[in-house]
């Protein structure tokens, strides 16, 4: 009990000096899980609407194939990538292994299932007479797309933010491909994983509360989206 | 289309820095012995200001390290198993190894010591006691260069400890395994690098019940990454690496690391 407590007001001070380690980390953390996460929507929002409005041959297995990636274990999914980038492996010719961007392509494949089959989900249920509508008025398939997309963006706003969720608080893929190299590869969660192993429990919780807040700061975030998306809805 | 252009950028602008850091930043696979002892933080700083070489350490047990080395995925590799590091250099995995420092392990147990184990001179009967007497003994179970240790000596005890109920295998760095024993009053072979930095701060219950048998010698080597198997290595700066550890210079930042409580952690003794 007795170290928790101290941990606590160690990892306060830590913040309120604001450690310049310690902000080296967290920026490095929000850059890797922020760049996935750009990646994963660019790739992902595009796949899970062509999924909702198209009929297209073995729609059921990708569909599938997705929701299982939602719940792709980290740490496969890292050693997948590190027998990739491995310059031993296929891709080795590139170097990536154990860079930043290695941890960002990581993250990346973790985000996308989601952000894709999340941004089905929400497509999927956007009411057909907004569809029915455009078509209506004259709109090309790719006008027709777009207004369906637009009208499911709160949505589609919220599995963004379950993608963010997960790859911030995911340690098991970036500790293989990213190396957890000081100064370079090193994040919170890697951070929090080695602190602990050294026994430095201050560092590790002071990182853990921060985590922590950004968690909760996505929280709020997503369940604003979510009333956004209610009230535009109720106001049809 | 802005946000699209500002992706491209962002990713562009990481390839970039990659690239212009690889010129002088050379990748050393290490053991978690070494960094958390805090070794690394005292040499590579020294290493960097002479160089302009930035040293990318990954630490990870003995026995991952050199297979990452093997891959190629590093450029030097800096681990202590011997046997195993010779045999990787036979294999034409690596290239000019040296002998660079050591430190010895010990075997740590409960502070009241149930078993009676200090006052032994010989490990290896030490562990026939552990089973004999119903007392626990907690494993890196890793690879690691001291859990290679640790099989050589219940080898030469005669017993198979894998599988066995008093054995636990825990798949964790020294100082986790060092807690773990601690928690469940077990005995366990730690480096005394590893023993001394963290026994305070860890506030271990725990004491050194043997040591001085010279099985429990723990030399550290050093060596690069054959740059025949894998052109991508930086050998010119891996070898730079190397000679200045093994040089009276690097030599001597080495005996001069001291932990938090002054207490020299490795000896060199590169030849």
């Amino acid at each position: 009990m007795q170290s928790i407590i101290e941990g606590f007001a160690a990892a306060f001070r830590l913040i309120v000096t604001l450690n310049p380690e310690l902000w080296r980390i967290i920026l490095l953390s929000l850059e890797v899980s922020g760049t996935a996460l750009m990646l994963a929507t660019v790739l992902g929002l595009p796949v899970g609407a062509f999924l909702a409005l198209r009929r297209a041959p073995l729609r059921g297995l990708v569909i599938s194939l997705l929701n299982t990636g939602m719940g792709l274990p980290p740490v496969a999914a890292g050693l997948f990538l590190y027998l990739f980038l491995s310059r031993s492996g296929p891709l080795g010719f590139i170097g990536l292994l154990y860079t930043p961007t290695a941890m960002i392509v990581a993250q990346c494949i973790l985000a996308f299932p989601i952000v894709a089959s999340l941004s089905h989900a929400a497509i999927a249920n956007v009411d057909p007479v907004i569809r029915q509508a455009a078509i209506t008025l004259g709109a090309t398939p790719i006008q027709e797309s777009l207004a369906v997309v637009k009208e499911a963006r709160y949505s589609i706003m919220a599995g963004v933010m379950a993608g963010l969720g997960r790859v911030m608080a995911e340690v098991g893929a970036i500790i293989i491909v990213g190396g957890n190299i000081a100064g370079y590869t090193r994040v919170m969660t890697t951070t929090i994983a080695l602190e602990t192993d050294k026994g430095n429990f201050e560092l590790a919780i002071a990182l853990g509360i921060i985590l922590l807040t950004i968690s909760f700061s996505i929280t709020v975030a997503l369940r604003f989206f979510q009333r956004l998306g209610q009230g535009g809805t109720s106001g049809n | 289309m802005a946000r699209i252009l500002l992706i491209t950028s962002l990713i562009g602008s990481l390839f970039m820095a990659a690239n212009v850091a690889a010129a002088t930043r050379i990748r050393c696979a290490s053991t978690t012995s070494t960094q958390n002892s805090g070794l690394f933080e005292y040499l590579l700083p020294i290493f960097e200001k002479k160089t302009g070489i930035k040293v990318d350490v990954v630490a990870v047990g003995t026995g991952a390290a050199i297979e990452i080395g093997k891959r190629g995925d590093a450029d030097v590799v800096m681990v202590h198993a011997k046997d195993l590091e010779l045999k990787a250099v036979e294999e034409g995995a690596f290239v000019n190894r040296h002998d660079l420092m050591y430190n010895d392990f010990v075997i740590i147990g409960p502070a009241n010591d149930p078993l009676r184990i200090r006052g032994m001179k010989s490990v290896a009967d030490a562990f026939k006691k552990i089973p004999a007497q119903g007392a626990e003994f907690v494993s890196r179970g890793d690879k690691s260069g001291t859990h290679t240790k640790e099989l050589a000596i219940w080898k030469t005890a005669g017993l198979d400890p894998k599988g066995q109920k008093w054995y636990l295998e825990v798949g964790q760095g020294m100082e986790k395994t060092q807690r773990l024993a601690n928690e469940k009053r077990a005995y366990t072979l730690t480096d005394r690098g590893t023993w001394l930095a963290t026994r305070d701060k860890d506030k271990l219950e725990m004491m050194v019940v043997l040591e001085g048998d010279p099985v429990l010698f723990n030399q550290y080597g050093v060596m690069a990454v054959n740059p025949a198997k894998h052109q991508q290595v930086k050998y010119k700066e891996a070898m730079a690496f190397v000679d200045w550890l093994i040089s009276p210079e690097g030599q001597k930042a080495i005996g001069d690391f001291k932990d938090q409580h002054g207490n020299q952690l490795f000896i060199p003794n590169a030849k």
